[in-house]
């Protein structure tokens, strides 16, 4: 096995995630890839971790992650909600508030 | 014999003194100069016109200067009871660096080879002490003679016996700047001498103060007139606390350059700036003798300014007598203008057109008595100059002695009450310079005291009458004034007294000091003489109390007894009037206010006790810790090196019992004439009409003589109209005078043959007179003939330089603001403020447009921030 392999897994699963957050409407969606990106990261660490033989096993930052990205998502959906109250539309392209 | 006395007449130990007051005096002149700066800035502003600011400060300078005589006295206690264990003993000598000052005085309580191995180097007076007899005494404790106090080991004068100590001036003096290896300094000297003066100063300008804040009341300098009091304080506090004769001087001049300020308050009037201008004159001729004499002295004492170093210098004789002569001289003629001694007194009486409280203290104080103070504090100079011991006339007792005579002679006719006073201080000045050339320093200086006392209390209250009738002339608007003013009565009546010198208020017992001092008494007694027998002096001195006291009886009768002259008229125009225009009502006059009443009760009280300050040695049994404390206190004895070893007069009750009784008979021939005859004749009347002077043509004479003042302005001013025959008699008695006078003073001082040098000193004198009445004639007439160009062209470089100048000051600066404004603050300032206003919101507008709204338009823009700054990390890493 190589690292390398790993490294473009995770680095397609990040294109991706960056491709969602800046190009899709859909709120849920752009935290989707948001997801995506995270999850990306966790790879990278993981077999950073497996490859480098860490004296902290690796798999606690992944851990971390993982619980972040939970409560993370947790409070977006909660913002999506609220926007989609407020405009009943869960189009960013319509939520633009900060417009100068 | 009483132990204390003789201690301090044998005086042959000396201590350092030391304490925070004596070593700190500079601050009293410091206050009383801040109190000047802050009167003339912010004076006008106060509520009081700056005269509360000038009363606290002379206030806190005379609680400051009852602290210094305080610890003074202290010193003087602790040196007396000083032991070899317990003090270092001092005297002054030269160290080993050959420079002279005070060194640790081996003499005492070390062995005697000690002495003699550097007795080269020391005064006469450590020379006495070897041949003498000067033995090593190991007196036994409580030896009952005096001899010793404690015992220990220490020379002792086998004559006078006494080990004493003395503490000498506390010198506290830094180097101002050096300049050929001469160092300049700047300090302050204090000794008993410097306190009784700062106290007097403090006391009477204190009192001055307050009495004028009413006296000078509504005046419109008022301010300025309490400023120049300040300074006037600050000059002559200065002036007394000065460690060398380049602080004298400047001191001298300051107190000369206030007098001249405060003499022509009221300037207005031509009589007072010119009276102002007389007394400036007219001591500018002296000014030029103590220059003189100061840098002779200079150099006669290996170059020093410090007047310990100076009169150390003359007292153990390294320095040329003849030189000393010569510059005692030169400080004589400085004297002789500054403290109103004949002939340079002209200016004094014509200073009386100040405000009667400046007066007062001229007069008591400050302005006169500083040539007084520099004889006093140069004595070493003077006594050796003039060689006062042992001898029986010199040129200080004769010009004193003439004085005394002049101005109590001119002090009968005078109309002006003011002027009586006047020609007054000039008699008792002149017995004070009399006492210096007698050698009775004590005397003088506590004359000095106590008339500073009485004569403070005469002026102002003669200025307290003149406030109620708003005129000076006794004759024309006095009389009966004591039932008017019966506080000013009975203060002016205490004064006379004290003046007149009848016991025993202050007067007495300091001219019966003096006039024991004279030593001439002995003439008929065989007692032993004090310094010399001046048995001229002394006839001179009492035919003076005679007259002192029949004219102050003159001037108790037309003041205050007979009837009321004045009121019959309101357009007096006086000077003094001037400033009272407030004070609408002319009706009879009335008593002075509170702040005019304490000042003359306080100075009454004074003049009746000061003279218990130096009860005569034994009287009536007192004992040594009461008598003579003014002496033990005040005088420096000759163990300090710079005072010269004097001898004091026996008192004697018959010369007190006879000048009392003289004094007595003058009040009663005096009380004669004026209460009994010219009363008798009509109470309003002032002479007689059919008097003495209107009967002989002697006497008449002699009054037109003494009206025209010895003809000595007319001899001065080439204004006056000049009697030609009467004025050139007069100059050629003066010029024979002062001439005889040099000619027994040069016959003293260089033991030459009395003719020859009398006839040199004729000489001598004729020219000297010439040359001075050559020199004020020239003075007055430049000033006549100048006064008025000199306004003028004053007055065209006002118009058109100065004010020309601030005109055109003025005229550029609108100049300079315009374009200020246009090009600095509408173009620079304004512009750029603008110009940030415009840019940012044309800032503003650009940058809207990026704003919008778009969150996935922000992410991206911040992933792509993120990969530039990736893509450079890696790059440069």
């Amino acid at each position: 096995m190589y690292l390398v392999q790993f490294l473009v897994l995770s680095s397609i699963l990040f294109c991706i995630g960056v491709y969602g957050v800046l190009a899709r409407r859909n709120a849920v969606l752009v935290l989707m890839s948001i997801e995506l990106i995270l999850n990306s990261v966790n790879i990278n660490l993981i077999a950073f971790g497996a490859f480098n033989g860490a004296a902290i096993p690796a798999e606690v930052f992944a851990l971390f992650i993982i619980a972040v990205a939970a409560a993370e998502v947790g409070v977006g959906l909660a913002l999506v909600l609220t926007i989609y109250r407020n405009s009943k539309s869960i189009d960013l392209h319509q939520v633009d508030l900060l417009k100068g | 014999m009483n132990t204390t006395y003789l201690a301090v007449e044998a005086g042959d130990l000396a201590v350092e003194a030391s304490g925070f007051f004596l070593e700190n005096v500079w601050i009293i002149p410091a206050i009383m100069a801040v109190s000047f700066a802050i009167i003339l800035g912010a004076g006008k502003r106060m509520p009081k016109g700056g005269s509360e600011i000038g009363i606290a400060a002379v206030g806190v300078c005379f609680i400051l200067a009852l602290l210094t005589a305080g610890q003074w006295v202290g010193q003087v206690n602790a040196a007396e009871a000083c032991t070899p264990e317990t003090c270092d003993y001092v005297k002054y000598g030269t160290d080993e660096d050959g420079e002279p000052g005070y060194v640790a005085n081996k003499s005492v309580g070390a062995d005697h080879s000690d002495d003699h191995s550097e007795e080269g180097d020391h005064s006469d007076e450590d020379d006495d002490h070897s041949d003498e007899g000067a033995f090593p005494v190991d007196a036994g404790a409580g030896s009952s003679d005096g001899e010793s106090a404690s015992g220990f080991t220490a020379f002792v004068d086998a004559e006078e016996g006494s080990t004493a100590a003395a503490p000498i001036a506390v010198i506290s003096e830094r180097t101002w700047w050096s300049n050929g290896g001469i160092d300049f300094t700047v300090g302050t000297m204090v000794d008993g001498l410097t306190v009784t003066l700062l106290v007097v100063v403090t006391l009477v300008s204190l009192l001055v103060h307050i009495y004028s804040t009413d006296y000078v009341a509504g005046d419109r300098r008022f301010t300025h007139y309490f400023g120049f009091l300040s300074l006037f304080t600050a000059a002559m506090l200065f002036f007394v606390t000065s460690a060398n004769v380049l602080q004298m001087i400047v001191g001298w001049e300051l107190v000369g350059v206030c007098s001249f300020a405060l003499i022509g308050h009221w300037w207005e009037e031509q009589p007072n700036s010119d009276a102002a201008l007389k007394a400036f004159l007219t001591n500018r001729v002296g000014d030029m003798g103590l220059l003189i004499g100061m840098i002779i002295l200079f150099f006669a004492s290996n170059e020093k300014w410090g007047i310990v170093d100076i009169n150390a210098a003359a007292i153990n004789g390294s320095t040329s007598h003849t030189l000393l002569l010569i510059a005692s001289l030169c400080l004589l003629a400085a004297v002789m203008s500054k403290s109103g001694q004949f002939f340079l007194h002209t200016w004094l009486p014509d200073a009386m057109a100040g405000p009667t409280p400046v007066s007062a203290l001229i007069h008591a104080a400050t302005m006169v008595v500083a040539g007084v103070y520099l004889i006093a504090r140069m004595y070493g100079v003077f006594f050796n100059g003039l060689s006062i011991a042992g001898s029986s006339i010199n040129a200080l007792a004769v010009i004193g002695a003439v004085t005394t005579l002049v101005g109590a002679s001119l002090a009968f006719v005078q109309d002006d009450i003011k002027k009586v006073l006047a020609y007054s201080t000039i008699s008792q000045l002149g017995y004070m310079t009399l006492a210096l050339g007698v050698g009775a320093w004590t005397a003088a200086v506590f004359h000095l005291t106590t008339h500073a006392l009485f004569k403070a209390c005469l002026f102002l209250g003669a200025g307290s009458v003149s406030h109620a009738v708003h005129s000076f002339d006794m004759k024309k608007d006095m009389g009966g004034m004591r039932e008017f003013m019966p506080t000013t009565y009975k203060t002016f009546l205490i004064g006379s007294i004290a003046l007149a010198g009848l016991p025993p208020l202050a007067g007495f017992w300091s001219k019966d000091e003096i006039l024991a001092g004279t030593g001439g008494w002995g003439f008929w007694e065989g007692e032993s003489h004090a310094n010399g027998a001046y048995t001229v002096m002394l006839v001179m001195g009492m035919i003076t109390a005679a007259m002192t006291a029949a004219y102050m009886t003159r001037v108790m009768y037309l003041t205050f007894f007979g009837e009321f002259r004045g009121g019959h008229h309101d357009d007096h125009g006086h000077a003094a009037a001037d400033a009272h225009d407030d004070h609408a009502h002319h009706g009879d006059p009335h008593e002075s206010g509170p702040r005019i009443l304490w000042p003359l009760r306080i100075l009454a009280g004074l003049a009746v006790v000061a003279g218990l300050m130096n009860l005569p040695k034994g009287f009536l049994g007192l004992p040594s810790g009461i008598t003579l404390r003014f002496e033990h206190f005040v005088e420096p004895l000759s163990a300090t090196g710079y005072f010269p070893k004097i001898s004091h007069a026996d008192p004697s009750w018959s010369l007190a019992i006879f000048s009392t009784l003289v004094v007595a008979f003058a009040v009663g021939v005096a009380y004669y004439y004026y209460f009994v005859r010219v009363n008798a004749q009509s109470p309003s009347a002032t002479e007689l009409i059919n008097g003495p002077t209107a009967r002989n043509k002697l006497l008449k004479a002699g009054h037109t003589m003494l009206k025209n003042r010895y003809y000595l302005d007319h001899i001065y001013d080439s204004g006056e109209p000049v009697g030609a025959a009467g004025a050139t008699a007069m100059g050629v008695i003066f010029g024979s005078a002062a001439g005889l006078t040099l000619g027994f003073s040069l016959d003293n001082g260089l033991d030459q043959n009395f003719w020859p040098s009398a006839i040199w000193g004729l000489v001598l004198g004729l020219t000297v007179f010439t040359i001075v009445t050559a020199a004020l004639r020239t003075g007055v007439g430049i000033a006549t003939a100048t006064k008025r160009p000199l306004a003028n062209a004053a007055n065209w470089v006002h118009e058109n330089i100065i004010d020309a100048t601030v005109d055109e000051v003025g005229k550029n600066s609108v100049k300079t603001a315009d374009a200020l404004y246009k090009y600095i603050d509408q173009g620079v300032i304004d512009g750029s403020v603008n110009a940030a206003g415009r840019g940012s919101q044309g800032a503003g507008g650009e940058l809207r447009r990026w704003s919008t709204g778009q969150v996935q338009q922000y992410a991206t823009v911040m992933f792509a921030g993120a990969t530039l700054l990736a893509g450079l990390l890696i790059i440069v890493i």
